[in-house]
């Protein structure tokens, strides 16, 4: 493993949680780093796993965790939770629900706050996620509350989305959320013990079957878990990893890859436009309506890069 | 504009991520929930972690988490038996910059004991969420 990271390794805590510091932060010095870290991952299974607030997602992470710790492995945790877009503070509430792990020192859990994305994934999720590969976690589970666009920001960048919904799905619900079922690669219907849950899942089932002419993959299984007594929980873990190798077939792969570039492509062209000197004017044209968004994009675009100046 | 008040508004600073966490076994949580809350409305990044947390489970969060500020809140009495402890364990993993303080029902000869075990402030009755803030914003460590 490359020297900047070869403490990682050892399974010392401090060194991965001052980098991911670094990472969140956005560190300027780290970032000649960077490849080395992405190299030093040791191709740890990338899940993503949202669902609405109130799908016990959180308890049910937890139950995975302890399921793949029977299993041997190491097991990392990203948990992200939503900035307040006025006072950029947060409430970073997952870690309470995994008390069970707290004792465990082959489970490493970090919390993190979105930061005023739009998604509602932090910019640098990512590359927290490398930094938790590169010191042998896996799987590394991303968790993220889906409310607003966060569910297929991680089915764009995750290997394996798991989606949690609850039983009590109406059929106007159902039509609302088809988007993101269609981005789901397994579907867990928690709180399996209320009256419901196995007719949501037969919906859900016929609801995503109907589609499978214009999906362009297989529907994805849909279990009942109850995270609260761990039914279904080992059956839900061999459903993410038997997707573990279809994730990493090349048609998925470079679609995936696809993404994080664009992804990083639009953060850096954002960076470097807020930065860039014309910035003010031209906002100020834009607002104003002497200049259209499209155009005054194109503008800072194509601006070189000597116009900049520090923020 | 004063210094701390040009800090309060300063949107382009990293925000400080602060541990609040209920040692031993004390069931009282809803001032700790109280201020987590407030903290946000503050621009704080707090990790809530609830209650029954020994100093072992506080650090191991503290530690994976990188806070810059551990706050502990006791109402049981206990707090001679936790809060050094807490102290010393951060102290041994090599958490030095940590600031810890602590806040909940501490009479007042203890809160001297406690300075002298490490603790930065501790917070009775009656403080505002908008003073533990400012000591917050003015005594953690600040990073890029």
């Amino acid at each position: 493993m490359s020297e900047p990271f070869a403490e990682l390794a050892s399974g010392e805590r401090r060194p991965l949680a001052r980098l991911l510091t670094r990472i969140e932060n956005g560190d300027a010095s780290l970032r000649p780093e960077l490849p080395a870290l992405f190299t030093a991952g040791r191709g740890a299974h990338l899940v993503g796993i949202t669902g609405p607030p109130g799908s016990g997602k959180s308890t049910l992470v937890s139950a995975l965790i302890g399921e793949w710790r029977r299993r041997g492995r190491r097991v990392g945790v990203l948990a992200v939770d939503p900035s307040s877009p006025y006072t950029r503070g947060a409430i970073l509430g997952d870690r309470i629900r995994m008390m069970e792990h707290a004792a465990d020192r082959d489970v490493f859990m970090r919390s993190m706050a979105a930061r005023g994305e739009l998604g509602g994934l932090a910019a640098t999720t990512w590359i927290a996620a490398a930094a938790l590969d590169a010191a042998g976690y896996d799987p590394v589970l991303v968790e993220t509350v889906g409310a607003g666009q966060s569910e297929v920001e991680i089915a764009r960048l995750a290997e394996t989305t798991v989606v949690v919904e609850v039983p009590e799905m109406g059929d106007e619900v159902q039509a609302i959320k088809a988007g993101l079922l269609e981005v789901a690669d397994v579907i867990a219907v928690n709180k399996g013990d209320r009256p419901g849950a196995d007719r949501a899942a037969r919906q859900l089932r016929a609801m995503l079957s109907t589609a499978g002419g214009r999906l362009e993959r297989q529907p994805p299984p849909i279990l009942v878990t109850t995270a609260t007594t761990g039914e279904g929980v080992a059956a839900l873990a061999d459903a993410v990893e038997a997707h573990r190798a279809m994730a990493r077939a090349p048609g998925l792969a470079r679609e995936r890859a696809g993404n994080q570039v664009r992804r990083a492509i639009a953060a850096l062209a954002a960076r470097r436009a807020e930065t860039d000197a014309a910035w003010e004017e031209t906002i100020a044209a834009v607002a104003a309506r002497d200049l259209d968004p499209l155009t005054a994009a194109e503008r800072l675009l194509d601006r070189p890069s000597e116009g900049t100046h520090s923020r | 504009m004063s210094q701390t008040d040009a800090a309060a508004t300063d949107t382009t600073a990293t925000p400080i991520r602060v541990l609040i966490a209920k040692p031993g076994l004390d069931g009282h949580d809803r001032g700790a929930k109280v201020l987590a809350r407030g903290l946000r409305d503050e621009g704080f990044e707090v990790i809530y972690t609830g209650l029954r947390q020994t100093p072992e489970m506080i650090v191991d969060a503290a530690e994976q988490e990188d806070v810059d500020v551990i706050g502990m809140s006791i109402l049981s009495g206990a707090h001679m038996a936790l809060l050094p402890r807490v102290v010393e364990l951060a102290r041994e993993r090599g958490l030095d910059d940590v600031l810890i303080s602590a806040g909940g029902i501490i009479p007042d000869a203890d809160v001297a004991k406690l300075k002298a075990a490490g603790l930065g402030e501790v917070f009775g009755p009656g403080t505002s969420i908008g003073q533990i803030a400012r000591y917050f914003r003015e005594h953690a460590r600040r990073r890029a």
